[in-house]
């Protein structure tokens, strides 16, 4: 049974010249123990949608439609205090800008230890016997409890919100771009370190990263999302073996491979369109080199093929 | 056993630093003295402060038997000096306490929630900051009559206010920091965000506040009762000022007039040399420089 299952969400920023749809109509889902990439340029809809996943959309956005069922149950009707008790219980979420993330007053133990209490009925010791194993998971010496964040590096304080995020053993994690913001080597060790968690503690988890490389390497699953839709969904090795959709070519195409003859990059022209005002019928279709009058009249549906999902008219 | 062995351990090195700082050092040594003065004032070779003496002795200079000298009812000024102490230091204390702990809770609650509720709550402390001090004392003194409880109430009433607005500030900037964000994203209700995420990045504001409003009530105390407007029974370094201005031999007894002004300047300067140490202390990054 899927975890988590996204149906024909719509997350609508109320702008002054008229709604931005900045998630449009899309809809996913996500087995168990699995991980799914969400894979896109800046402002296609990657964190919107991410933090749809916990109901956190900030006026003025507003989840006009759909729904999100965690478990079975719908989150988008439910009361603030509801949802609020899920977040970090069961959903919890690492983001990016992890430098500024942690409170710079509180030891990193305390921050810990606070965020099991809220959720559990546990004594002080308790929670921070389990401060002390988190930290130990994600690769950080217990002994370093008492530190402040300022006292750590940038990849440890990555490590400090991973522990944090896992310490109430959610059962479903949201990864919103973990390694920006860290060097390749520091990737590297948060990524394995992620991988660790993941497997330890059971967790079902999206992954949302415009870098191509780090999410073949984490994901069974990858979305492309292009201007708030989906445009293939698949599994990572077909994807990236045999992407079907135009957007998705260029945008693996973009990207340098290590093995292989060496090749020239090629760059997707132009920009994305704008979402208040999006191009009629598929919006990729200013920037697609295989649009036909088709593109522009009509909008493509996603249609299943091979497993994965494609929405585009030139694929058949 | 182990984390209150570590809260110990904070406490002993929280003292470290502390008297590490020259400024600290010097204010809490000061400040100590002060305060086992008022302590141990019955040990200090005092005698009754407010018990007239022989007329023989009236506006005696300081002597080895009145080590101040007496003042126009032979009372002797040293014991009154020891005794004045115990008043100001509660008076300081007591009143800070209050403004710091209502300014401050206002001032989260106001900036936290915002909008209706933090316009509501500004425009009250806009009304206590335009209370006038002093004819606000005159009035209440008149109404209640003078005791040492209304130099509490008046300075706490004036002063919670500036804890409050300046709190406020801090909280409206806080608030918008991403760890406030991360925290709300993890499941922490408002209370928690309030007091446990950015109250703790308050404090040294708290401590600052403090030491400040500490010497607002020290020299509030002493003004008011110069003025008359003390409890004329008890002994406070302000109600020395007053008698000694009342007696017309202000310009005669240096005795009379010395001590209890240089008590009270030592004891402000020495409250707010801890301040500046203490806020110097809270900085995060400060003890790593002492190699902590």
């Amino acid at each position: 049974m899927a975890l988590i299952e996204v149906k024909n969400l719509k997350i609508y920023f109320m702008t002054r010249r008229g709604p931005a749809k900045a998630v449009d109509n899309i809809g996913f889902s996500i087995e168990k123990n699995k991980t799914l990439g969400l894979i896109g340029e800046s402002g296609c809809g990657k964190t919107t949608t991410a933090m749809s996943l916990m109901k956190f959309i900030k006026p003025p956005g507003q989840i006009v439609g759909g729904s999100i069922r965690f478990m079975g149950n719908d989150i988008v009707p439910m009361a603030d205090e509801q949802i609020r008790q899920l977040r970090g219980k069961e959903i919890s979420i690492v983001r990016q800008e992890a430098q500024n993330a942690l409170n710079p007053v509180l030891t990193i133990g305390k921050q810990i230890t606070e965020m099991i209490l809220e959720h559990e009925s546990v004594t002080k010791e308790t929670a921070l016997d389990r401060a002390k194993k988190q930290l130990n998971l994600v690769g950080i010496s217990d002994q370093r409890i008492d530190s402040f964040p300022h006292e750590f590096s940038g990849g440890m304080k990555q490590r400090a919100m991973a522990a944090i995020a896992t310490a109430c053993n959610p059962k479903f994690l949201i990864l919103d771009e973990p390694t920006t913001g860290l060097d390749v080597i520091v990737q590297r060790q948060i990524l394995g370190m992620l991988r660790k968690l993941k497997t330890e503690l059971n967790l079902t988890a999206v992954f949302i990263s415009h870098d191509l490389s780090v999410v073949a390497e984490t994901c069974d699953r990858v979305a492309v999302m292009y201007a708030g839709k989906i445009m293939e969904e698949s599994d990572t090795v077909s994807l990236y073996q045999t992407p079907l959709h135009p957007y998705s070519k260029a945008l693996i195409g973009a990207y340098p491979s290590l093995k292989g003859e060496r090749r020239q990059l090629k760059s997707i022209p132009g920009v994305p369109p704008s979402l208040i005002d999006p191009p009629p019928g598929c919006r990729f279709t200013p920037r697609c080199e295989l649009a036909q009058t088709i593109c522009s009249r009509q909008e493509p549906v996603l249609k299943m093929i091979d497993g994965g999902r494609v929405a585009c008219h030139m694929v058949k | 056993m182990a984390q209150y062995l570590g809260k110990l351990n904070k406490f002993k090195e929280f003292f470290q630093l502390l008297f590490g700082h020259p400024m600290g050092f010097v204010g809490v040594a000061i400040i100590t003295l002060f305060l086992a003065m008022a302590f141990f004032a019955p040990y200090l070779g005092t005698v009754d402060p407010t018990a007239s003496g022989d007329a023989d002795n009236l506006l005696m200079p300081p002597s080895s038997q009145f080590w101040f000298g007496t003042d126009d009812l032979a009372r002797d000024i040293w014991s009154q000096t020891i005794y004045g102490s115990r008043i100001s230091l509660t008076i300081g204390f007591v009143a800070a306490l209050i403004t710091v702990f209502s300014g401050t809770f206002v001032g989260l609650i106001a900036g936290y929630y915002g909008k209706i509720l933090d316009e509501v709550l500004m425009r009250i402390v806009d009304f206590f900051m335009m209370l006038p001090e002093l004819p606000l004392m005159i009035v209440l003194a008149a109404v209640l009559g003078p005791s040492m409880w209304n130099i509490i109430l008046v300075v706490s009433l004036v002063s919670w206010p500036t804890t409050a607005r300046v709190v406020r500030s801090q909280v409206l900037s806080l608030k918008e920091r991403p760890f406030v964000e991360s925290s709300r994203c993890i499941g922490a209700s408002n209370f928690q965000l309030m007091f446990s995420e950015i109250l703790p990045n308050v404090v040294p504001l708290m401590f600052a506040q403090a030491v400040l409003m500490i010497t607002e009530a020290i020299y509030a105390e002493a003004v008011l009762s110069f003025l008359g407007l003390g409890d004329p029974t008890s002994i406070s370094w302000g109600m020395m000022l007053h008698s000694v201005f009342e007696s017309g031999v202000i310009s005669e007894s240096y005795w009379w007039v010395v001590p209890p002004i240089v008590s009270i300047v030592t004891l402000i300067v020495s409250f707010s040399l801890l301040g500046t140490a203490v806020s110097d202390i809270l900085e995060p990054g400060y003890r790593e420089k002492k190699g902590f």
